[in-house]
């Protein structure tokens, strides 16, 4: 493919601060350009992501009608209202009759391309996990992404146990994916051979936010009350 | 290939169509076969990956055009990466910016197209010898080339693994898919069965030409 014939002789190699100009300036107009850009679809792509999140909340809390947002920080659980809804990180679900039917939050772990966000529903009432919705991913198509489809592999949460142990201040057994066919606890997550990476990485997923968020939860659930009269 | 590659081409019809027929990236060079396999699974796929990479190729065949007699030859290639990169990025955010779910479908092959051969193969041998014009233009044919070829697999793949086109459903219930076509191996099997096809109607014509010419 190359232009240069060995008899001739090369050209002069340019001085390497002509080299170094020529990729700065490059390397400039090419950050400004995607500076510019992120400028204009930042606000877009919030609202569209914000959008993803509350139709993923009724998606894994099905018989959700109505959705509360709380936010969990330092080991205190508040509630906001509809507007903060950008600053929660546990969103509740109520039926028709303001009846607590799950709890939505966040979990993310690394998969095998690059970090994978999965929103899931825990039930305080059975203390397990009823489901889970992939928010973010880039699983190879075909392999990784077959977490949310494959139906072996969602039979796992129905519901998946993650009781806190006597203390409360942790999970009793942690939430660990088993190779395929393997999984004799309710706590294990029968893996999908060929997509192990993916599977263990919703385990971690949910084993490190269960961890963290549910003691506190279980110690606040009280607070976990229908956005119903309050004003 | 015969005229020398260094000259600069006049700007003819020819500049645009060679990347839809005689040199269609994917039909007749085979390049960019990684997103033509991965994300022609239904015609929306292909059509939206497909234009992505016009995009980028349009952009940076532009850029690079421009700039080609600022770039030293010395660091052609990693000024061409950096402007191909640069132009992902912004589709990125762009398709983010207009469906989420678009966003999901095609995954990780956004990022990807920064390695998609055409667009480096077109910014070393068309955009960096060629006026901006011209480098547009073919930019063009060469994007148009790869998103026709994509949706000439998306739409085969989409009809015979889900009875759908454009999510629109095609047949009745009772119409059973054909799921092969929808997994990564239909990529291959309709692939072939395009480029089976491209070279009968390429050899024919070819035929038919040769024929002329003993005749003249």
């Amino acid at each position: 493919m190359s232009d240069e014939t060995p008899n001739v002789t090369a050209p002069a190699l340019p001085s390497s601060r002509k080299l170094i100009t020529a990729l700065a300036a490059i390397a400039m107009i090419s950050g400004l350009l995607v500076a510019v850009t992120f400028q204009v679809t930042a606000p877009v792509i919030k609202k569209n992501q914000q959008e993803a999140l509350e139709r993923a909340i009724f998606q894994v809390l099905p018989e959700a009608t109505v959705a509360a947002n709380f936010q969990l920080e330092g080991g205190q659980l508040t509630a906001l209202t509809a507007e903060q809804f950008a600053d929660a990180n546990v969103f509740a679900g109520f039926n028709a009759e303001n009846q607590l039917v799950g709890v939505a939050m966040e979990g993310a772990a690394r998969g095998y391309q690059d970090v994978v966000r999965i929103l899931y529903a825990y039930d305080p009432a059975q203390e397990g996990i009823l489901g889970f919705t992939v928010l973010q991913s880039s699983e190879t198509p075909g392999i990784g992404d077959k977490v949310e489809t494959d139906d072996a592999f969602l039979a796992n949460f129905n519901p998946l146990d993650a009781r806190l142990n006597e203390a409360g201040d942790a999970l009793a057994n942690p939430i660990i994916t088993v190779k395929n066919g393997r999984k004799v606890n309710p706590w294990e997550i029968d893996g999908i051979s060929g997509a192990t990476i993916t599977s263990t990485a919703v385990a971690n997923a949910l084993n490190e936010s269960a961890a963290t968020m549910l003691p506190t939860l279980m110690a606040n659930q009280d607070a976990l009350v229908a956005p119903k009269g309050t004003d | 290939m015969a005229t020398d590659p260094r000259a600069p081409e006049p700007l003819s019809l020819a500049t645009f169509t060679q990347g839809i027929w005689k040199e269609n990236p994917v039909f007749v060079m085979l390049l960019g076969l990684c997103p033509v396999l991965a994300v022609t699974n239904t015609a929306t796929n292909a059509l939206a990956m497909g234009l992505a990479t016009l995009f980028v190729l349009l952009c940076s065949g532009v850029l690079v055009s421009l700039l080609r007699k600022v770039i030293p030859k010395q660091v052609r290639i990693a000024c061409y990466i950096i402007i191909i990169a640069t132009f992902v990025t912004i589709v990125d955010y762009a398709i983010q910016a207009i469906s989420l779910d678009l966003h999901r479908a095609l995954g990780a092959f956004i990022q990807l197209i920064v390695v998609n051969c055409v667009i480096l193969g077109r910014a070393e041998s068309y955009a960096s010898k060629n006026t901006v014009i011209n480098a547009f233009v073919n930019a063009l044919g060469m994007g148009v080339g790869f998103t026709l070829a994509l949706l000439c697999l998306g739409v085969v793949r989409e009809i015979l693994g889900f009875g759908t086109l454009f999510a629109i459903e095609l047949f009745g219930a009772s119409f059973q898919p054909w799921a092969v076509f929808a997994l990564p191996p239909g990529g291959f099997f309709a692939l072939a069965g395009w480029l089976f096809l491209f070279a009968y109607i390429r050899k024919r014509r070819a035929a038919a030409q040769s024929e002329e010419t003993h005749v003249a």
